[in-house]
Parts: structure tokens; sequence; C-alpha cells
């Protein structure tokens, strides 16, 4: 599969990462060497196999119901590029 | 350049408990020589001080003869594991600042054995790289050169900061994470020993993730047995981690030295890959043929799926790591770049904050999980990567453990291998098979390249079998005798 | 029933589909230790797992699948042993981890069905197509600036249950059936508990039209912010209204979503505003497979209490109460268990009335709930016996159960304390209708002409004696005088 500019444009909006318009064609050459590479998988006969859901099998792992966390809205925006009264700030959100 | 450095763990260990030298002692000489390796650029974040306030906790609890696993013994971690009120980066500009109030749990348990932290090691950013050349934090040299050569050599990734510590007697031991070979590889490029367990060994809770289904922590030592002791006080269940296997943890440290007499060991044929160097191929006999004079039953097996497991690996990786990565986006904490409005500013703090090599990931797995093309791309690896994982359990039928190079080559220049993203995938051939499967394998210093380079050998075992893998890698390990010391070092020792 | 909207170029119908997320009641969130109570400070009930910090890893709370499979099975719905929780990826502030976990290919409820009753006693089925986990993301914050938007996280990552249903609605009022129904199905099960105004039950409506006849589905839009019973209906008459007209002036219906406008009672275009989505959907690595263990969902059903449909069903068959009356009782578990301990032993259509009438008449005037009543089923028992054994009359069982709402008190207390027994013994009763019939000569006289005005000398007595005295004794005393 061969990507064209305004693909990596698209998939560029749906990761959200900015690529300027001049580096849009460069990175569509090199994303399209690297899924030639990977489509050497349609060689391989899948017919009938489960493609894999766990590694390891495991019994299921669920927790108890119980409140063992929060309570700490300072720790949790401590990080934040920008807080106040507890909340996170960020861009206004147009709805 | 004092020789309580070139110790071993488990030496050092030996002689703390044996009162022969203090932990202070330990611990300075060690700090000397963070200090005067800054050049390898192997720390993001030194923590000299978190060290010397735990190494009281330490000397008090090995005058009460409560040590534990680790006790006074200053280690170094692999900057992608979350350390409370220490910076942690992954190496990358969008975690600018970030001081996680949480620790890891493999982290956690290590304090809780009584190691004491050295500082945080480089690596590539969010440990995509085979090189550690991806790092905002600048590459990490090697502590070795090649013979008749001052350039400098990548100390392999993409735990390389762990890897040149640990090498260049800065650490006694470092954790390290594996993802496709990120533990093995860098291992084999400074001569030493490293185990990455069984996917679920070790708790990925706190750990930054680039690929889930495949992330595992894991060990960097000099010895095997180092190497042993490390990971037993790594490993352990913890309910807060869903892949984590509720099992015990054996004592490897102590049965190590087992021997493989009886061991039937696996040479898969598929490994002999067009190109590879000769000297990979007669490492790799070598291997086979000291293993047999110890009284192993080589045998050849296959994995016949083996030339497809890195595109799998580099469908399946980029897909879990495009969704991974989503959480930075300059909301809630580290980098943010405003823009003119909200969707600006994602775009500017993820297109500033994320290096090229994380970009390129991001947007392949994006483009493979998008509408359209999951069947083909990712749902077919996630087949392919069920035969691969196939191919390893029939083999194991025939043979106790597989032996492999680590890696096609020895460490190249730091700067090699940077057009060709393919290229330097292909560094990770030997060890994204085992990844795939969730296997455990160590990679054990076996020889030095004609340019007077490591080069180490890899063993593959049976799910939750580290014991084997520790096993072979010792009699790997005793055969060699690999002492040759990075030239830098040498004139110390 | 049939609901149908003229246009200028025919008859059209509607066609409804709805999927309501309801907050599954747990202590804490689907795949964190924070609580997940209503009301607390911005970002109190947050982990860092909800926050989406680096390193975090999901954990299932094993209560919040139990509730899935419960109300799965009250929905007589099939249970999938084996599920998946996936990612979908999309970016918003109120979504910490880039992503929401929920379940796509492999829900952990499939085919299930929901019967709504009709007001003219006839009752149809609704499928159910599927209900699965989710997490619920944060809330975003508009007014508390002008350039910023303000996030808190405390609802991020508590348990939701998308339950979606085929697209079997025909009216708008079968859309508010089917949330009534479906509300009380989760309050019986304890699932859900199902309060609209603190978003706890939302409702999306996938609504199309087509001329009448017509087979094939029209295009849909999906209406979004559908929250409360009384908008469902108005939005779904809204945009159907719309789409007629759209198509009737010869344009399109655009597949696409809309917000109801509850102020202005419209549906607007969302367009513009969300890009084409991708969400990329794939299983959450993080996670295992949910298999549910042997035996697992056999306990559950096992545990499950009866039902409104079923409780409906008994009363009707139990208590010969009409198909309306049942209905109306079972609505809510609390109310059909205070009924069925009124009804215990005794007349249960009069049961049915006084509870239905009565009690939720003054209930309702008070604003109150049930929960809320002052008077115990017990205590209106006891004054349905008083009223069915003679000691008090039909007209003063009233004023008494006036009495006690008001203060709460016994109906023998109060009868006894006030002195409203019945009075039956002639003897003390004569004396009043001599009186009555002396004073009035003249209805005497209409009475010989038209022997019905024989209640107007009842009434009177009655009043004379406070409404104590037996009115069949009453009847039969006067009879006597002035038939003699």
């Amino acid at each position: 599969m061969s990507l064209d500019r305004s693909t990596v444009a698209r998939i560029a909006n749906l990761a959200r990462i900015d690529v300027p318009d001049d580096q849009q064609e460069p990175l569509a050459r090199e994303l399209s060497n690297l899924l030639l590479w990977v489509e050497q998988l349609r060689e391989v006969d899948t017919d009938g196999v489960e493609p894999l859901r766990m590694i390891m099998p495991l019994p299921p792992r669920w927790r108890e119901d119980s409140v063992t966390d929060g309570g700490h809205a300072d720790v949790v925006t401590a990080n934040a590029p920008a807080a106040l009264d507890g909340f996170f700030v960020v861009p206004k959100v147009v709805e | 350049m004092s020789e309580l450095t070139y110790l071993t763990l488990t030496q050092a260990r030996a002689g703390l408990l044996a009162k022969e030298f203090s932990v202070d002692e330990l611990l300075e000489a060690h700090i000397s020589a963070l200090a005067a390796h800054r050049d390898l650029n192997a720390f993001i974040t030194e923590t000299a001080d978190l060290a010397r306030q735990q190494a009281k906790t330490a000397a008090s609890r090995l005058q009460r003869g409560e040590a534990g696993l680790l006790e006074g013994l200053p280690i170094a971690i692999k900057d992608l594991f979350c350390t409370t009120d220490v910076l942690t980066t992954a190496a990358s500009h969008i975690l600018d600042g970030f001081k996680p109030p949480y620790e890891s749990s493999v982290t956690r348990k290590l304090w809780g054995e009584g190691a004491l932290c050295l500082g945080k090691t480089n690596l590539d950013e969010f440990a995509m790289g085979s090189a550690n050349v991806t790092s905002y934090y600048g590459p990490v040299r090697s502590p070795w050169t090649a013979v008749g050569d001052n350039v400098a050599v990548v100390p392999g990734g993409s735990s390389g900061g762990s890897a040149a510590a640990v090498a260049a007697r800065i650490a006694l031991a470092a954790t390290g994470t594996d993802t496709g070979g990120s533990i093995r590889q860098p291992a084999a490029f400074c001569g030493i020993t490293g185990i990455k367990p069984t996917y679920g060994r070790c708790s990925r809770f706190g750990v930054i993730a680039f690929a889930s289904s495949l992330d595992q922590p894991g060990a960097f030592g000099r010895s095997v047995e180092d190497c042993a002791l490390f990971l037993e006080a790594m490993a352990g269940y913890d309910p807060n981690d869903s892949t984590s296997a509720d099992l015990p943890v054996p004592d490897w440290k102590s049965e190590v030295g087992g021997g493989v007499k009886g061991m039937r060991i696996g040479l898969p044929r598929e490994y002999r890959v067009d190109g590879m160097p000769s000297e990979i191929e007669q490492i790799w006999q070598q291997g086979a043929s000291w293993l047999k004079a110890q009284g192993a039953e080589i045998v050849e097996i296959s994995l016949p799926h083996t030339k497809y497991a890195l595109p799998t690996y580099y469908i399946i990786a980029p897909a879990e790591a495009s969704s991974n990565l989503a959480r930075y986006d300059g909301m809630r904490f580290g980098l943010r770049v405003p823009g003119k409005n909200l969707a600006e500013t994602y775009m500017k703090t993820r297109g500033e904050g994320f290096g090229a090599e994380v970009r390129r990931r991001i947007m392949i797995g994006t483009y493979v999980l998008s509408a359209g093309y999951y069947d083909a791309y990712y749902l077919k690896a996630q087949k392919v990567r069920r035969r691969i994982a196939d191919d390893f359990t029939q083999a194991f039928e025939h043979c106790d453990a597989i032996l492999t190079p680590t890696a096609p080559s020895a460490a190249f220049r730091v700067g090699d291998k940077m057009d060709d993203p393919v290229a330097m995938y292909l560094n990770d051939v030997f060890t994204v098979p085992s990844s795939l499967a969730g296997l455990p394998g160590i990679s054990v210093p076996a020889g030095l390249s004609a340019s007077g380079l490591p080069l180490g050998l890899q063993v593959i075992g049976r799910p939750w079998d580290e014991m084997t893998c520790f096993k072979v890698g010792r009699a790997i390990e005793q055969a060699a005798d690999f002492t040759t010391l990075p030239y830098g070092l040498e004139a110390a020792a | 029933m049939s609901y149908t909207i003229e246009g200028n170029t025919g008859t059209w119908e509607i066609v409804v589909g709805l999927e309501v997320h309801a907050q599954v009641i747990s202590e804490s969130k689907l795949f964190s230790g924070a609580s997940t109570a209503y009301g607390a400070p911005p970002n109190a009930n947050v982990s860092i797992v909800d926050a989406g910090m680096p390193g975090m890893l999901p954990v299932v709370n094993a209560h919040c699948i139990r509730q899935a499979v419960r109300t799965g099975l009250g929905l007589k719905a099939q249970i999938n042993k084996d599920s998946v929780f996936e990612r979908k990826n999309y970016f918003y502030p109120d979504l910490p981890q880039g992503y929401q976990i929920s379940q796509y290919l492999h829900p952990i409820v499939g085919n299930g069905e929901l019967v709504i009753d009709m007001p003219n006693g006839e009752s149809r089925t609704i499928g159910i197509t599927r209900l699965h986990l989710e997490q619920d993301a944060g809330k975003s914050v508009h007014d508390r600036s002008d350039d910023a938007t303000l996030i808190d996280l405390n609802r991020s990552g508590v348990a939701l249950m998308e339950i979606v249903s085929e697209p079997d609605i025909r009216t708008p009022e079968e859309a508010v059936l089917y949330m009534r129904k479906l509300r009380s199905i989760l309050r019986y099960l304890g699932t859900c508990d199902g309060n609209m105004e603190e978003g706890n039950l939302r409702c999306d409506a996938n609504v199309s039209v087509r001329r009448r006849g017509e087979t094939a589905f029209g295009t849909r839009c999906e209406i979004k912010n559908v929250n409360s019973m009384r908008f469902v209906a108005r939005a779904i008459e809204y945009e159907a209204r719309r789409q007629v007209d759209l198509i009737e002036s010869g344009q399109t219906v655009v597949q696409e979503t809309r917000l109801f406008d509850a102020q202005k009672g419209e549906t607007r275009s969302m367009r513009g505003k969300e890009e084409a989505h991708d969400y990329r959907y794939f299983p959450d690595p993080d996670l295992l497979p949910v298999i549910l263990p042997e035996g697992y969902v056999e306990e559950i059903a096992a545990s499950l209490p009866e039902l409104p449909d079923a409780k409906k069903s008994r009363f009707i068959a139990d208590y010969g109460v009409t198909p309306y009356d049942a209905g109306v009782l079972v609505m809510e578990q609390q109310t059909a268990a205070y009924f069925e301990a009124v009804a215990q032993g005794r007349d249960a259509k009069q049961a049915a009335n006084w509870v239905i009438n009565e009690l939720f008449g003054l209930l309702a005037k008070g604003g109150k709930d049930l929960s809320e009543t002052p008077i115990s089923a017990d205590d209106l028992g006891r004054l349905l016996d008083l009223l069915n054994d003679g000691t008090i009359s039909g007209r003063l069982a009233k004023d008494v159960f006036a009495i006690m709402f008001e203060t709460g008190q016994s109906p023998a207390r109060i009868v006894e304390e006030r002195g409203l027994k019945q009075v039956t013994d002639t003897s003390s009763i004569e004396p009043f209708c001599e009186e009555v019939i002396a004073a009035n000569p003249g209805q005497v006289e209409t009475y010989r002409k038209n022997p019905k005005v024989i209640g107007w000398f009842v009434g009177q007595v009655m009043k004379k004696t406070g409404g104590k005295a037996n009115p069949a004794v009453v009847t039969g005393i006067l009879q006597k005088m002035l038939d003699g």
C-alpha cells in the first residue's frame, strides 16, 4: 500500500500530530516503504487461524468493588500545565 | 576508581553482609563512577542524594541483620519506570518536568529489598529504538569502542543507558524493559548479561507503556547470577497489572549453576539469515560446542515463521503504541505547546513533543488500525503472531532451550543506520520472535568481534522457565570466560 | 397504535431505536478504586488510573461484570461467556487516556427483549440488540472562563452499561414507555438507579422516517442529549417532522449526530464540531478477555428478583386487579411490595384502589414518593379492616386516612380517640330519625310520590350523627317510620 500526501494528512490529524506541509511528502514515502515491508505477511496462510488474544493464558483477574483510591485532587493535578480550584484547565472546548 | 565498582552484584552483597566494606563506601565509589562517566550520557537524572538517604536505612537494616535481597546495593533504573517525585521522562520532550506522584511496582519492590537508586538511565524515546539514538536527551555512547577507532559505538537500545551504566561499572545492576529486544540486544552490545523474563513475570504497573502486549521489565547484570538475584527482587505477582502472573518466584540465584547435562538445546535453522556475518555464525557454533562439551545435546529445530516476526512486530507494536501514547496530549501533565485553539494545541504539543521515530511509529500504528485497514494489517499480524507462538510451542517439544545469536552484528557507530528505519529494525531480528511469543530470553556475552566489540548469545526458554535460561546462560558464561573490559576502563581496573 | 406524520405528499411513519447509557450501581469505578459517589469536589474521586497517568493499568471491577450479567438476564438476553474490552480511540480533554475502554465486537450481553405495556392494554416487544460495559468520560465545565475549559474527571472511569434497542419503536410514546420500562427493570435489578437528573440514565435516539407501507429504513440521525423522559417524545417528534419536511422539499436526510436543545425543543446538527470518526477499535492489551467462570451466570440467574412483567401477570391472576392497575403497581418494586402487604388476606381490588387512588393521590399532592409515606402498609391494611368489619363507615374511612397521612398515627387510635366508631344500635339512631322527619313535613310529602328521596333523609341523619351512624341501619329505620 502506497500512502499519498492526503492520507498522511488524514492520519496525522487522527493521531493529532502536526506534520508541516513540506514534510508530508517525504513522510508519505517513508511510511509507504514501511508498509511495503510489513506486507510480506500476506504470504502467510492464516486461514482458520484465530488471532492471538493472550500471550500467556491467565485466569480472570477481577478486583473487589471497594473504594481504595481518591481524595487527592491536588496530587492528581500536581503535574498539570494549568489547574484551578482542583480542575484541570485546558484550552476552550467549543461545543 | 575504586575496585568496589568492579565487584559483581552478588560479590558486593556478600561483602556487605561480611562487613568487608560499608554501604557508604560502596555507594560513594559508585557515585564517583557516575560522575567520572558523564560523557557516556547514560543517565537522564542522577539521584545521588536519594541513594544516600536510602543508604542510611540500608546500613541500619544490615546492622540489625534484616537485610533485604539487595540491601545497600547501588543500582540504576531505566527512565521508563515511574519513581515518586523523581523526574520521569521516557527520554521524551513530551514528559518535560513530569514527576510522578506514584512508584512503579518493580521499583517499589527494589527499594523494599534495600536497593539504592543512583539515577534514571537514558533510553530510546518511549523505548522505541535499537541504538539509543532517539532520546530527547541525546544518544548514549557505549563504554566500548572498536579496535583502532575512536568513534563512539551505540550501546544498543532501547535500554542503552542501563546497559552502558552496568558495563561501565557505574551501577552493579540496572532495570530494563524489553519489547522486541530492548534488554537482550544492548546487553550483547555492551558485553554484559541481560534477561527478559516471561511476559507477566514482572509487573508493568508504573512502567511507561510502549506496546502493552510485549513490554516486559527485566534485568541487567555483569553475571548470570547477578541477573538471577536482581530479577528475583523485581519479579512477582501484582494485582494492579491484569497481565501479571500469580506464580511464585523461584530461587533462581541458588540454582544458576545447575548445569546443562542432559538438556536438549535447539538451534533454529531459520536463524541462519542471509548476509549474517561469519563471526556471528562462528560464535553461535562456539556456544553450541561449549554446551555440548558440558553434556547437552544439540538438536536442530525449525521455527518456520521466523522471517515474518519483524513485520508482525512492526504492525502490533506501533498499533498499541499509537493508542498508549494518546494520553500525552498536553492536558494533564508534561509538555503543552499552546496553539490558537484546542485542536492546534493538541497538534503542536504532540508534533513537537515527540521525536521523529516516535511520530513515525504512531503514524504507522494509527494507519494500521484505521477503518478499512484493520483486518489487512492488525488482525493479520495477530494471526501470524499466533503462528509464530505455535512454532515455539512445537519446537519446545524437541528441546529444553533454544540457542541463538542475540543480534546479527556487533555494536555499530553512533550515527550509522539512521537513514533506513528497516535496517535499524533488523537489529532485533533474533530477539523479536520470542518477544512475540512472550518467552523468557537471556543474553550472555560470549566473545569479541573482529573489531573487538562484544558479541552475545541468546538463550530462549519455555514459558515461566527462566531457570533453564539461567542454567544454560551460566554454562556459556563459564565456558566463554568473558573478562574483557571496555577499553576506557582497562587502565582503571 | 399507530403514529403517523401527515406530510404534503403523503403519510409517513417513524422508526426509532434507542441507545441508553445506564450508570452501573457500584462503589468504585470500572477499572480503578476511586469512588463513584455523585457531587464530590472536582477531581476528588479520581485515581491516577482515571487521570490516565503514564504507566497506569486498568483492573476490572468484578461487581460491574456481575451487574452487567444481571441486567442482561433481566432483559432475557443471551449472556456471552467470553467478551472483550476494546479501546475506542479519540481525543477529547475529558478523555484522559485518549481512548475509552468499551466493548465492541464481543459485548458481554447479546440479543434480548423488553415488553412495553400500551395504555390500551396491549403490549409490544422491543428487541434489545446488545448491552456492553464501558467507561464514562469526565466532565467539561465551559462557563467558568471565556478562554478556557475546566476538566473534572470524577466521572471518568465510572462504569456504564450501553443498552442498544433494535429499531422496533414506532411512536414517540413507545419510546417513553420503553425508557420507563427499562428504568423500572434496572431499578428492580439494583443495577442502575435510573436518576436522569444526575445523568445516571442517558438516552440517544436513532430516528428515521419512511412512507407508510415502505419496508426499507430511511437514513437515520442520532439525537444526543435526550436526558429526561419528557424530552424523549419531544425530541423524536421534532426530529421526525424535520426529516419529513426535508424530504418533501426535495432534500435528503444526512446521516449525522444531532444535539437536542431542550430549551428550544429542537435538534441541531453537530456537524463541523465532530470530524469524521475513525475510532480505531482494537482489543485492550492491558486487559484479559472477560471469561465468565462455570456456573457464574446460573448463580446470578438464581438470585434475580421477580421482575415487573412476571409480577404484573401474577397480580392480575392472583389478586384480580385490572391490567392497568397492575401495571401501575409494579412499576416500582417498592410500590408492588407495599401493595402486596396491604392486599395480603384482604380484598385486593379494594387495596389496589386505596393504594393507587388515595395514597398516590395524597403523595402526589405533597410532591412525595412512596419512600416518604407517613402511612405504613400495615396501617393502611388495618384501616381497610376497620372499614370492612363495619367499625367505621366508608366516608369516615377517608377522613381517618387523611388524619393518618397528616399525623402518622394508627387508624385504631384515631378512631378511638376521636370517637369515630360507627353506631349501629337502633335505639340511639331512632331519635335522630324522628327529629328529621318531624322537622321536614314537605320532604315527607315528596317522599310519598318519590321514594328515592329517602337518600336525602339518610344524609340529614348522617350529618346529625357526625357520620358515625351506620347508613344501612339509618335507611332501615327511616323506611319503617316513613312507610308506617
